[in-house]
């Protein structure tokens, strides 16, 4: 299990001033579950995720993980103790391949391993595999290989952050369908999802809301949903109308 | 002639040898040709005016390679070369060059490889050069490469110049003419460190209709190493002609990127981008939340750069 305790994290906001971006978060994470964080944007959802990955350092409170504290590890030591992340935005890295990445996830990853991970992201093999992760790959092409990074590294904590931001439909479907069949009553894996998406919170076992740095709503997808589900809904209707709208 | 094990390392390292390759080949160890083989295709003979040689490839031969490395392992030695290679037409070859220096001594050892690098009307070269330094003397190891290169009509060119490490001083001279639709590709890597220094400056000049030039610059600057690059695309006709220079700063290291435009006809389409920039954050992060550990990340960062 993985616990974060009275987690508050402090950052400056760029005119000399701190601010706080989580405000005593109390969470825990169990084996066999999926579980969605949702929210508004700028709630501190993509926040919880890098102080769990140890990228942000909680100015208070503690993140244990299997009884043992680990709020002082190194992203490093993190990832060898089986806490997976896969990034809202990934870097680019000029001179690396698709497979070298895959690698670095899965050592030792073979030919047909790797292909499976890619058709898994809707990617084909073929065009990918040799294909440097440089400016010539689109955002969604970027996103889709972080996320068959984070499948191939099977951890036991995954943390998939917007894994539907710049992915098309058919791939968001087939993503769903594994993150199921990998996740769900899997009792040595956790899924955390950041997410938005109208199709992948009916799927999780409890949706977590966090807004403006504090835990909102937690509970059940059964509880949850019922309650925001007009408004994700609303959203995404009204992002696919071009329309703007800042909160749901 | 039986080579050292330090010989064959340093073979190795510069042009992939695991022994004598069949073929033609020219080995040229502490000043002096040591083994040298032509081929029915490929002729390898000593110049009678200086010190180097000719390589003379037969028009329309094709899947043959040469190997011509350099080897200095004896401190203090001060070696100037002077190669010619021809191409011959339609010819589709492969040439692995190379200099390796093992200085374990106070004195400098040094190499300048004079090279003239004439590829024929539609003929092909791949011609790959990694120079590399070893020993722990204090004695500097300077390698000096002059490349000049005539791409005639049709012709394409791809040329692979690499600095693998452990070089102290480096002035690097590359020119090209490039004729009607001949086509170059140069790409340049190098690894500084230490007080290491190198300088690379390139000088093509696009004077054929349709011709085509490349210059891709990657480049690690580590410690208190400098770097200066200096690439200067002529186009005098239409033609199309790209410089890029993409370079990774670290510790107190100090990198000049100057590439330089020169257009003499309306039609020619010349571009550049140059970059220098450290190790981006969010990338070794990405690598450390795979489980490697900074060091790794960095490393495995650098050498997917310069691979």
């Amino acid at each position: 299990m993985l616990k974060l305790e009275n987690i508050w994290l402090e950052v400056g906001n760029g005119n000399g001033e701190n601010k706080d971006i989580l405000k005593g978060i109390n969470l825990e994470f169990q084996k066999g579950k999926i579980y969605a964080i949702t929210g508004p944007n700028g709630g501190g959802k993509t926040s919880i995720a890098k102080v769990i990955m140890g990228i942000y350092h909680q100015s208070e409170g503690n993140i244990v993980l299997e009884g043992e504290d680990i709020s002082d590890l190194s992203v490093t030591e993190r990832a060898r103790k089986g806490i997976a992340y896969a990034f809202q935005q990934p870097p680019r890295f000029k001179g690396l391949t698709v497979s070298d990445l895959m690698n670095i996830a899965l050592p030792g990853l073979d030919n047909l391993q790797l292909r499976t991970y890619l058709r898994d992201v809707g990617l084909c093999p073929e065009d990918y595999m040799d294909r440097p992760l440089g400016a010539g790959l689109s955002g969604g092409e970027i996103k889709r290989i972080e996320i068959a990074q984070l499948l191939a590294k099977n951890s036991a904590i995954s943390i998939f952050d917007e894994p539907e931001a710049g992915v098309d439909l058919w791939t968001i479907q087939k993503l769903i369908g594994i993150i199921i069949e990998r996740y769900k009553n899997n009792p040595d894996k956790t899924a955390v999802i950041i997410t938005h998406n109208e199709n992948v919170l009916p799927i999780c076992d409890e949706i977590i809301v966090i807004d403006e740095g504090h835990l909102k709503e937690r509970g059940t997808t059964d509880e949850i949903w019922h309650l925001i589900k007009d408004d994700i809904q609303c959203k995404n209707r009204e992002l696919c109308r071009g329309e703007m709208i800042n909160e749901f | 002639m039986n080579f050292s094990k330090l010989d064959m390392q340093m073979l190795q390292t510069i042009s992939d040898m695991n022994g004598i390759p069949k073929g033609a080949v020219n080995i040229r160890l502490n000043g002096e040709a040591v083994l040298r083989n032509s081929s029915p295709n490929i002729k390898i003979t000593s110049k009678t005016d200086k010190p180097g040689m000719n390589v003379e490839i037969r028009p329309g031969t094709r899947n043959e390679t040469v190997h011509v490395p350099v080897v200095l392992t004896q401190s203090g030695l001060n070696d100037k070369v002077y190669n010619t290679f021809i191409v011959g037409e339609d010819a589709d070859v492969v040439i692995i060059a190379g200099c390796g220096i093992h200085n374990e001594a106070h004195a400098n050892s040094r190499h300048d490889g004079i090279h003239d690098i004439i590829v024929k009307k539609g003929a092909r070269l791949l011609y790959t050069e990694k120079h590399y330094g070893q020993g722990e003397g204090a004695g500097k190891r300077i390698l000096n490469p002059t490349t000049v290169v005539t791409v005639e009509d049709g012709a394409y060119c791809e040329m692979e110049l690499v600095q693998i490490k452990g070089v102290d001083d480096t002035i690097r001279n590359t020119e090209a003419v490039i004729h009607k639709k001949g086509n170059l590709r140069i790409v340049e890597k190098l690894l500084t460190q230490g007080d290491q220094n190198a300088v690379s400056d390139i000088k093509i000049v696009i004077e054929g209709k349709g011709g085509t030039a490349q210059v891709l610059s990657r480049s690690v600057a580590q410690e208190h190493s400098m770097q200066s690059f200096h690439a200067a695309l002529t186009g005098k006709t239409e033609c199309f002609g790209h410089v890029e220079c993409d370079a990774i700063i670290m510790g107190n290291a100090v990198i000049r990127s100057i590439p330089e435009l020169h257009a003499e006809n309306a039609e020619a389409v010349l571009t550049h981008e140059a970059a220098i920039g450290k190790i981006a954050g969010e990338q070794l992060i990405k690598l450390m939340s795979l489980g490697l550990t900074e060091e790794e990340a960095v490393n495995t960062i650098l050498d997917g750069f310069l691979k």
